[in-house]
């Protein structure tokens, strides 16, 4: 697995900050953000794409590429796999990003406009385009097997880990590299935001705006950064000496079918994800133990996930340790679903359940046991990762703890 | 700074090569490792970097760039389209 996240640019790095409850926000710093609403984000913090890939690689690529390609070559790395050691033609490459290349189209578009056509970069469609961060990783790796980018706003990557697994588990692929990664800490997408009015305005707390059920909360911070996985058959991985940090064992998809940007108010569409997924799974609700939200901090949306859990789990929900990981990372719209199901992962293979921050007054509508303030050793053996997104995309994941 | 320092930078910076590969017969998209891509946005660099004889900003078509292969070559045209005697 490989992360490159707001609060760490390494997977130790980032456990250890999310079990210490650390926020990754701050004013803006990209540009110049003084006319904005909001002027606060959790960007990534000395991240230097030179680590991982030349400098002609990262002149002819967008900043979702080079998160995107330094997060995988740092799960390749962490799996200690050979990418020359397999059969090319059985892995796969699929990458989310809810927008793609939005720095890139906002340069070339002022070239554009500023220069006219002519000045007009001939990079700028591959790098724009959100299936790029796929094609260059099978560049790098060798991978032949599928290749492409799942879109779906908040959930695209939890999509691209829906589809990894089920490519493996259908036995088409032994590996596929696998997640997301988002870089729209931009003018142009923090104004899109602002407009939407989805982002909190603490400009003048940062650290405590990702407030997810907190009855003060007011939106959600936007993140940036990239997480990655290596899912392999578990046959596979015990053939190659592979270390195995849990199993993905489940995922359900499913659609609100209500509105572009609102949930579904009674959390429908994350009930049938979530039943889906166990279904899946062939797991029943009392089974799981642990649930990572997708709540963003949002006033609908931690209000219609929380409705969801208790439809769905019944009187078991109160016994659920239940997590908001972007308290401290930020929203990684794109990128976030395979950030939180690292950090699931991790959860089962430590026993250790990351807190949600900044959850003083909890919201009287949302009263589940949202893991407040400090981490928690609850041995979990079973979880859920919830990824929702614009358009009324849901996706459910599943993990279980590994025993081999 | 010289026409031929200025075209050396472009080239080093573009195409994140190392300033002693670039050589005036080094080839692009051999010795230099360009592609297609990296060869159109080098001339996009050329064409903002430099005026032609009449001050405005040079324009190298197609066909010209078409012909520019080496270092040595794209030196000598940019200096053609200066007027300046190579």
């Amino acid at each position: 697995m490989g992360a490159i996240t707001p609060i760490g640019n390494t997977l130790d790095s980032f456990w250890e900050a999310l079990l210490n409850g650390k926020s990754g926000a701050g004013p803006v710093t990209r540009f110049d953000a003084s006319d904005f609403p909001t002027r606060i984000a959790c960007e990534l913090k000395a991240f230097d794409p030179l680590q991982f890939m030349d400098k002609k690689e990262v002149r002819r690529t967008d900043p979702n590429c080079h998160y995107a390609l330094s997060a995988a070559q740092m799960a390749v790395d962490d799996a200690h796999l050979d990418p020359t050691g397999v059969d090319p033609y059985r892995c796969g490459v699929v990458i989310g990003s809810g927008i793609g290349g939005i720095d890139t189209f906002e340069r070339q578009h002022r070239a554009l406009l500023e220069s006219g056509p002519r000045r007009v970069s001939p990079f700028f469609i591959p790098m724009m385009i959100i299936d790029m961060s796929a094609g260059l990783a099978a560049m790098r790796f060798g991978f032949k097997g599928p290749n492409y980018a799942t879109v779906s706003a908040c959930a695209s990557s939890a999509h691209a880990l829906a589809d990894a697994y089920h490519m493996v588990e259908r036995g088409e692929c032994d590996l596929v590299l696998t997640g997301g990664a988002e870089a729209t800490i931009t003018a142009a997408a923090l104004a899109g935001f602002c407009a939407n009015q989805a982002l909190s305005s603490r400009n003048d707390d940062p650290t405590h705006a990702s407030r997810p059920f907190d009855k003060d909360r007011d939106g959600f911070v936007m993140g940036e950064g990239a997480g990655m996985l290596v899912l392999e058959s578990e046959e596979f991985a015990k053939a190659r000496g592979a270390r195995i940090y849990g199993e993905v064992c489940g995922a359900g998809m499913t659609a609100d079918a209500y509105h572009m940007t609102a949930p579904e108010p009674n959390g429908n569409g994350a009930i049938n994800a979530m039943r889906v997924a166990l279904s899946n799974a062939g797991l029943s609700p009392h089974d799981v133990d642990h649930i990572n939200t997708h709540g963003t901090s949002t006033g609908l949306g931690d209000i219609a996930e929380t409705k969801a859990i208790k439809n769905v789990f019944n009187s078991h929900a109160m016994k659920i340790a239940v997590n908001s990981t972007k308290s401290m990372t930020g929203h990684l719209l794109g990128a976030a679903g395979a950030v939180e199901m690292i950090a699931v992962i991790k959860a089962l293979e430590t026993g250790w359940i990351p807190p949600t921050i900044n959850l003083e007054s909890p919201d009287p509508e949302c009263d589940l046991d949202y893991t407040p303030r400090v981490k928690r050793k609850a041995d979990p053996q079973v979880a859920l990762s919830n990824s929702f997104g614009f358009g009324g995309h849901n996706v459910s994941l599943v993990a279980r703890r590994y025993a081999s | 700074m010289s026409i031929d320092q200025k075209v050396k930078d472009i080239i080093v910076e573009q195409l994140g090569v190392n300033p002693a590969e670039v050589t005036a017969t080094a080839t692009f998209d051999g010795d230099l490792g360009a592609d297609s891509l990296d060869i159109m946005e080098l001339v996009l660099a050329f064409e903002e970097a430099f005026q032609d004889d009449s001050g405005k900003a040079l324009e190298i078509p197609d066909e010209d760039a078409a012909k520019i292969k080496t270092v040595g070559d794209a030196i000598n045209y940019i200096k053609e389209k200066q007027g300046v005697a190579t």
